[in-house]
């Protein structure tokens, strides 16, 4: 059974049809990357995964079960499925630490003190345990969205959703959150990432799914993807992003 | 012309002593039955049911464009036509507490709009409540972005207290008004309420300067 299995989903804003009949299967393991030109309807499609966004018809299944903005469990599910945004979202108010720990010591019931040990441990997982002091201000914007990475670990999440999470950095910076991603790609998380970094979607990924218009208009191993495109729209996206 | 003569004042130290308590107590009074008001209605007025919305829109239209002092003689002189037999220092903050909330409700709304929704959606995604959302995300930044404009509300509703003495509550100013009938020393009297006013006001800016910065010691975002 797939972890995610996206089943002829399709999605409208007004007149707009923003996903037109979109299937597609995640395995446990697997690093997928959605790529297409913006307003394809990827990023709509990852916020459909976690319930962020209604669709109107089709059916989600994570790990077996119906995704529905109103179904039963919805923050437990929640739990189980991190996301990263584009703008990281860190509260500017709490320190890293409790950003980590505020939902695990609301949620989960564990202490102060099992609190700052959680919050230790994904943050060296992302190279900042040092930084479990400072406030999000005081970190640059990589350091920023390895933090929102590290708060979403905290919760011990099963699938992990990436929303451009390195668009909105300096391009200095965009290595380090790569390379945390990467790490966590080689630990076994299954991750659905939509991104414009072809070089990472290329050697990490383990499909790569075209987006055009609302539709999946082709998926496959990123090798084969990206030498042999079969569809014009795949090889006019190549040539414009290389 | 008279010379000036505080000594006379002096004398009735007691009752501006009494006055000034008794101005704190309406200032607090009114304060937190505002502040209660301004939380739960800036909270309904976001994400409540429309006919409670309306309520609300209409309570704060209705406060905010008529006088005080007729707010005020409504709460103390009508209510107990209906059965509602309040002091005049209830009733005074009772009425004061209503003016606030209005204002509030406006300010502490604008603080919540002021946070993206993003920020609301990263609590959900955590798994949080809608009020944990509230509470713990939204609310701390949003009361930091309307500090200002509320710890000035808070000032004009100090000063507005004064009204008070109208329905014989006795705070600071009627403290004043039953010096003077005593004394005939009208500058004198005046000069120096007007004095303790301004020095509450003063108190009351350094304190909430010294809240502030241990209550939103987090640095701004650049």
């Amino acid at each position: 059974m797939p972890l995610v299995d996206i089943r002829n989903v399709s999605k409208s804003y007004g007149s707009a049809r923003v996903l037109d009949g979109v299937s597609l299967e995640v395995n446990e393991g697997e690093i997928v990357t959605i790529i297409g030109k913006s307003g394809s309807g990827k990023s709509t499609l990852l916020r459909c995964i976690n319930a962020l966004e209604r669709i109107d018809g089709g059916e989600i299944l994570v790990e077996g079960r119906s995704v529905r903005t109103d179904m039963p469990k919805l923050r437990e599910f929640r739990q189980r499925v991190g996301i990263v945004f584009q703008a990281f979202n860190l509260f500017p108010h709490l320190t890293v630490e409790r950003n980590i720990t505020l939902a695990p010591v609301l949620n989960k019931r564990i202490t102060r003190g099992q609190g700052r040990a959680l919050a230790l441990d994904v943050l060296e997982r992302v190279g900042l345990a040092d930084k479990i002091d400072a406030y999000p201000a005081q970190l640059s914007g990589g350091q920023q969205q390895r933090v929102a990475i590290a708060r979403c670990l905290a919760m011990g999440p099963h699938l992990m959703l990436f929303d451009e999470v390195t668009s909105a950095l300096d391009p200095e910076l965009v290595g380090e959150v790569l390379k945390v991603m990467e790490d966590m790609a080689r630990q076994g998380m299954t991750m659905v990432l939509v991104t414009h970094e072809m070089g990472f979607a290329r050697t990490v990924a383990s499909k790569i799914v075209f987006m055009h218009r609302g539709r999946v208009r082709e998926e496959g191993p990123p090798a084969e993807l990206f030498a042999n495109p079969r569809t014009p729209e795949l090889r006019s996206f190549i040539a414009s992003v290389r | 012309m008279q010379s000036l003569n505080f000594q006379q004042i002096w004398r009735y130290q007691d009752h501006l002593i009494d006055g000034t308590l008794h101005t704190l107590l309406l200032t607090l009074a009114a304060a937190l039955i505002g502040t209660a008001i301004g939380l739960a209605g800036a909270a309904a007025v976001r994400s409540g049911p429309r006919p409670v919305r309306w309520t609300i829109r209409g309570y704060i239209e209705l406060i905010r464009n008529t006088p005080s002092l007729i707010q005020l003689f409504i709460v103390f002189f009508v209510l107990p036509n209906f059965g509602l037999r309040l002091n005049s220092f209830e009733a005074a903050a009772i009425a004061l507490g209503l003016y606030f909330g209005a204002y509030s409700i406006e300010i502490i709304r604008a603080g919540l709009d002021s946070i993206p929704g993003s920020q609301m959606e990263a609590g959900q995604c955590l798994g949080l409540t809608r009020w944990q959302v509230f509470r713990h995300v939204v609310l701390p930044p949003a009361l930091r972005n309307v500090y200002p404009a509320f710890t000035g509300q808070f000032v004009l509703l100090l000063l507005g207290t004064s009204l008070a003495s109208q329905i014989s509550a006795e705070e600071l100013f009627h403290a004043g008004g039953f010096i003077e009938s005593r004394t005939y020393r009208s500058f004198e009297v005046y000069a120096v309420i007007c004095g303790i006013y301004f020095a509450l006001v003063m108190a009351f800016k350094l304190l909430f300067a010294a809240v502030g910065r241990l209550a939103f010691r987090w640095p701004v975002g650049r």
